[in-house]
């Protein structure tokens, strides 16, 4: 059994390239938005704009600048499906089209899948979406199919910086960790590691090491598994037949006196 | 979090648009119709008798019309056997941990209760000859036992919409956990409109007629508190209503859907007989809306 793999990103040494997203697009032969024109966001230089069923790699562009503009960082974050070891998306999905792999990571069957989007509205990242051609979810597989002979994703293997680092979770750990200390050595006090452990959904096997909070990356600071609202709203679900039972009952066995009193009046 | 209630926001919207809506408001009523029907029937009086009828006759077209809407909102239709069958390995496909996956069968059993009753109405009515069908209704034994377990997964099937809901990460959705109890008791309040407005039509007006309107008064009473309660437990995700989708929860919903009919039921003898056909009108318009308001809300963020 192989260990548990993953990515990951280093968001401090992240250029902005896109060679991901290309890599991506290339070997997993996703199309282009319309027609392959381009189409200008007006958000930085991020035209992507976000992960859905043909991006399955979204680099963001954050701009954080004084009001003169005399001070002022670029974030540069690399996103991707999370492969989370607690996976909202294939807890939900209804025709176990999204499995977990030999890898622990998640990957959803494009053959088994009926295109009903729950998965969609269960990810807390937002990273699932239709792709048009397929009519099904879609999402990073991890490039299930390059592991499976024993090769590196397309993503990783493209990134010039090494932000994006592929290898076994345990090891990807280890050497987050000491990047981290390193930057805090170095007067980086902002850097931390989001979704290396166990806490977050039981580990997010693609995690990052970033500089400022979730939300600034538009990451969740509190994902949570959907299933969370199951127990209490079948018990308030069946809370209400029992009153609507309830007024119904009293209403029909009294009909008959209700209606003598109403006559009588 | 930067002004963000919750971590709900970070997700993306399924896409479930006016199909949903509409399948939310034909499910509610096959459920809810089936229910009452149930409900008339073991409780009511042999006059009756023909509303209980009309509620199974509502019930079966609803959920076949709820079985076409879901399949033909699927990206890939021809696959919807998929939620019922594994298609790898075409074992039985049973997830009771995925709202949608426990919905899907529980669609298609409630499916086959109610086209039973649908027969066995009919047959009773004279609409053909099929003298064992009398079996499968109350008063008889066996048509007791089916009518209790068909009303309980028509409850379901009106239910699990908003649990099914709630067991997502989207905003208003999934912050509160009382969305199934909405629908349930929506469910009902719309189910008993719509046997009001057509039993009218068919001029059936009895006690159980003015019965059911004076349930559907209390649970629509009832429906108005799980709707505050579903407001006050979003809590700051509540603010996601201030704009067009929350007036009109409040005008459409809360106004012309809960308040003004509860305002006709105690207060309106002037309209007469119209008060009750009135009301009813009005009662299946804000649930509707309810639906409708709950989806795109939650759709547009």
């Amino acid at each position: 059994m192989p260990e548990p793999m993953g990515f990951y990103t280093d968001t401090t040494v992240c250029i902005g390239c896109k060679a991901c997203e290309v890599a991506c697009k290339e070997w997993n032969q996703l199309p282009s938005t319309n027609g392959g024109v381009n189409t200008l966001s007006g958000d930085s230089y991020d035209n992507t704009r976000r992960l859905d069923g043909i991006h399955w790699r979204h680099v963001k562009f954050i701009e954080q600048f004084t009001e003169d503009r005399k001070d002022g960082r670029w974030l540069l974050m690399s996103d991707v499906c999370k492969h989370c070891v607690q996976a909202a998306c294939l807890e939900v999905c209804p025709t176990n089209a999204i499995i977990r792999t030999e890898f622990d990571t998640v990957v959803i069957q494009s053959d088994a899948c009926n295109g009903c989007r729950d998965c969609i509205a269960a990810c807390p990242f937002g990273v699932i979406d239709i792709n048009p051609a397929s009519g099904t979810a879609q999402k990073c597989t991890l490039c299930y199919d390059r592991m499976q002979v024993g090769m590196e994703p397309a993503c990783s293997k493209a990134c010039p910086t090494n932000s994006i680092q592929f290898g076994t979770i345990k090891e990807l750990q280890a050497r987050a960790n000491r990047r981290v200390a390193q930057l805090q050595k170095e007067g980086e006090s902002r850097a931390y590691l989001y979704g290396a452990d166990e806490k977050m959904l039981g580990g997010l096997n693609s995690f990052y090491l970033l500089v400022d909070k979730p939300e600034v990356y538009g990451l969740p600071p509190d994902p949570k598994m959907p299933t969370r609202n199951l127990n209490s709203g079948s018990m308030f679900s069946v809370l209400g037949a029992l009153l609507v039972g309830l007024i119904g009952i009293f209403n029909f066995r009294n009909h008959g006196a209700a209606e003598r009193e109403e006559a009588r009046r | 979090m930067n002004g963000i209630p919750s971590s709900t926001f970070f997700s993306a919207p399924p896409d479930w648009g006016w199909l949903i809506v509409f399948y939310f408001f034909f499910g509610g009523l096959a459920g809810g119709c089936y229910f009452l029907a149930v409900l008339i029937d073991l409780f009511g009086r042999p006059e009756d008798r023909p509303l209980a009828r009309l509620g199974y006759y509502i019930s079966f077209p609803c959920i076949v019309i709820s079985g076409f809407l879901l399949t033909v909102d699927l990206y890939r239709p021809e696959r919807f056997w998929h939620m019922l069958i594994e298609s790898n390995t075409f074992r039985p496909m049973f997830k009771p941990w995925s709202a949608m996956s426990l919905g899907s069968w529980a669609l298609l059993i409630f499916g086959i209760f109610s086209f039973i009753s649908f027969l066995s109405a009919l047959e009773e009515a004279g609409r053909w000859r099929w003298p064992a069908a009398r079996r499968f209704r109350p008063p008889a034994v066996l048509g007791s036992v089916l009518s209790v377990i068909g009303g309980i997964l028509g409850f379901y099937v009106a239910g699990y919409t908003g649990v099914l809901l709630a067991v997502t990460n989207r905003p208003i959705w999934s912050d509160t956990p009382l969305l199934g109890m909405l629908f349930i008791v929506s469910a009902a309040s719309i189910s008993a409109a719509l046997i009001i407005l057509l039993a009218h039509r068919y001029g059936w007006v009895t006690s159980g007629l003015r019965a059911l309107h004076r349930m559907d008064a209390w649970v629509v009473a009832l429906e108005f508190i799980v709707l505050i309660a579903v407001i006050v437990s979003l809590g700051p995700v509540a603010r996601a209503w201030l704009n067009a989708w929350g007036l009109l929860l409040f005008l459409g919903v809360i106004v012309i859907g809960m308040l003004v009919p509860l305002g006709l039921y105690w207060r309106g003898g002037r309209l007469g007989e119209r008060n009750m056909t009135t009301t009813a009108a009005l009662v299946l318009l804000g649930g509707f809306l309810l639906r409708l308001v709950i989806v795109f809300s939650a759709e547009s963020l």
